[in-house]
């Protein structure tokens, strides 16, 4: 089985600040860390590599320092790594991230996971993973938890939504986005590390993906950010407390009060 | 300050403090109040590849040496030595396997030890025999192709937890000194069970135990070494040990050093924090000039012993009892910053106060580490031809 995990190097939001003139993220100086949703992705991957055995791929698009992080994936026990690295790929938005995702997972062919963190903690946009998908025309399921492998050539996933759980069976191959339930990621081992440290990594741009130039980077996006903004704090905000019968009671008189129509 | 380490020596560094930051501090506090066995940890560091630093890679190990272990165990001690003890336990009892045990025992034992699937014990003390060792009572009888090991082990470190236990017996009692023998004792082998789980001061989070053989029957192939030769096994594991004690020391210091630091700076009285008094900051500048010695030492001392020289037995004692000291005493002083604050169990320091103790009782006490340095000296003065006086 072959497995592929899909990282993102962001800032570590811990240390986040926003310029007050442009309104956008502050970068220099800030320690880039792997998206905390991958993280889970690359453990989920483990996961089953320990269980059923498979080989792992982790892919990234980003400059070359993102190889750091692909090298930090290998001492946890991925098997390999690719850093997707080409000038055109700058100013991608989550079309053109996926455009080029997808073209190095078809490169690669005998793919039967694709791995994704629910969303990045930067963007937050939840896109790429099924963008892939939908890319790569293949099944995926989105907030997964849990994982089990029947072995006949299928998945069996548990997958959280806002209303409870749901249980699905997606056929091989297929792309999930995993959430924190899956498991805390475990720390590398001294083994994977010194061969971490040693590893080629790959890179691949725009011309061994055979992408065209329109359809990546700033000119293949459909997305432009045209401003980025801190929402104002919201002022005059009540809290019920007691118990929900008591908490029901109160928003009914407050909405009366309001008059609300209809009340 | 940098002791130029290799490459590897560096990533064992890293990878031990990242667990020690992010799996042993948040739950040490926990394990302590509820004498709780860090099963978690113990895993963890199993699959980081860290149980087997110091075993050979034909036996599974990583192929380093004591200086390694030493990095491991310091980085894992600076945030709990309860938690670090149970891991460097298991070394203690691999050592005489790995020393004196013929390549069946070692092939048998050793890849389990140097995995973390089974942790190793040590069983050398009774309720008469501690400094003293010649004290012991606990019996081995040879019976056709077994021996037969009657008595009791007291205060074993990982006992009942472990699987594998490095266990001394008398052989022969007529022969003294040179009737002692080591075996390798199962969990599970017939006739072997456990006392209760004793209730200590300080490194709460690692089990003691009692070990009990009650007509124990063991294949006579656990014999480790010859018979005979259990004192020198005994003595030449805690040579190697030693140094892995002096780095839970070195590790417990600059535990409670950062944290003695860094409430320093943030504490303030009479208008100012702490440290821009003298009365503080000279307080920690001892602790800080304490704890790089007792590290430079315990770094020299490792890495000339895995030079496998012969005379290691002073510089080994040497080690063990300085950074025991200093550890006891940087952290005695830590409380000592801290104040009420750091009297209190809202803070990590008075349970490093509690812990250090143990350094200077365990693995040869300290007066008794002075003895063997002392007893070196007058040795090695004996030899010299050139006068002083």
């Amino acid at each position: 089985m072959h497995i592929v995990v899909c990282i993102k190097q962001v800032p570590d939001t811990k240390n986040v600040r926003i310029d007050p003139d442009t309104h956008t993220l502050v970068r220099q100086g800030v320690e880039s860390i792997i998206n905390p949703f991958d993280m889970f992705a690359v453990e989920a991957a483990l996961k089953i590599k320990d269980q059923n055995g498979a080989r792992i791929t982790v892919i990234t698009m980003g400059p070359p320092q993102a190889s750091e992080a692909l090298r930090d994936t290998l001492g946890l026990g991925a098997d390999d790594a690719v850093l997707l690295s080409d000038r055109a790929f700058a100013g991608s938005d989550t079309w053109a991230t996926s455009t080029t995702l997808s073209a190095a997972v078809r490169k690669m062919g005998d793919v039967d996971i694709i791995f994704c963190g629910k969303q990045a903690i930067d963007g937050d946009t939840a896109q790429v993973g099924p963008e892939m998908a939908a890319l790569l025309d293949i099944p995926y399921a989105t907030f997964v938890k849990k994982i089990e492998i029947p072995g006949d050539g299928s998945l069996k996933v548990v997958r959280q939504t806002d209303e409870g759980t749901e249980v699905w069976k997606l056929p091989l191959p297929c792309l999930l986005t995993v959430i924190k339930e899956i498991g805390e990621p475990r720390v590398p081992s001294l083994r994977h590390k010194m061969r971490a440290k040693k590893a080629e990594i790959p890179v691949w741009g725009a011309a061994d993906l055979g992408l065209d130039p329109d359809h990546i980077g700033l000119c293949g996006s459909f997305t432009q950010v045209v401003r980025v903004f801190s929402p104002p704090r919201r002022t005059n905000r009540i809290q019920l407390e007691g118990s929900l019968e008591d908490q029901a009671e109160q928003l009914f008189q407050y909405l009366k009060n309001a008059r609300i129509p209809g009340l | 300050m940098h002791y130029f380490l290799t490459e590897e020596q560096q990533m064992i560094q890293e990878l031990t403090a990242q667990i020690a930051r992010e799996k042993i501090r948040p739950v040490r506090a926990e394990l302590d109040t509820n004498e709780q066995f860090p099963w978690e940890i113990m895993k963890i560091l199993s699959q980081a590849d860290l149980f087997g630093l110091y075993i050979p890679e034909e036996y599974g190990g990583m192929g380093g040496g004591i200086f390694e272990n030493c990095l491991a165990i310091e980085k894992l001690g600076e945030a709990c030595i309860g938690i670090a003890t149970s891991f460097a336990a298991s070394g203690l009892g691999a050592y005489p396997i790995l020393l004196f045990g013929g390549d069946e025992l070692k092939q048998k034992y050793l890849p389990q030890i140097a995995s973390g699937k089974r942790l190793a014990a040590f069983g050398l003390t009774e309720p008469g025999a501690g400094s003293d060792v010649s004290g012991i009572q606990t019996t081995a009888v040879k019976d056709g192709d077994h021996y037969i090991i009657n008595g009791s082990k007291q205060w074993i470190t990982n006992g009942g937890e472990s699987e594998i236990y490095s266990i001394l017996a008398i052989t022969d009692r007529a022969k003294g000194p040179r009737g002692a023998s080591f075996f390798v004792v199962e969990k599970g082998d017939p006739g072997f069970s456990f006392g209760k789980k004793e209730k200590k001061l300080g490194i709460r989070a690692s089990a003691t135990r009692e070990l009990i053989f009650q007509d124990c029957r063991i294949p006579a192939d656990r014999l480790i070494g010859r018979e005979g030769m259990g004192f020198i096994i005994a003595m030449k594991t805690f040579d190697k040990s030693r140094p892995g004690i002096a780095a839970l020391g070195v590790g417990l210091a600059q535990g409670a050093l950062d944290i003695a630091v860094e409430y320093a700076r943030k504490r303030v009285q009479f208008g100012k924090p702490i440290i821009s008094f003298q009365a503080i900051q000279h307080k920690l500048a001892d602790m800080a000039v304490k704890t790089e010695a007792s590290r430079a030492l315990v770094y020299s001392v490792a890495r000339y012993m895995d030079s496998e020289p012969h005379d290691v037995s002073k510089v080994a004692a040497m080690s063990k009892v300085f950074a025991g000291d200093v550890a006891m005493e940087v952290a005695t002083n830590a409380v000592q910053v801290l104040g009420g604050y750091g009297y209190m169990q809202d803070y990590p320091v008075e349970k490093m106060m509690r812990d250090a103790k143990i350094l200077q009782i365990y693995e040869g006490t300290n007066e008794i580490q002075r003895n063997i340095i002392g007893q070196e000296l007058n040795k090695e003065y004996s030899r010299l031809k050139e006068s002083f006086l």
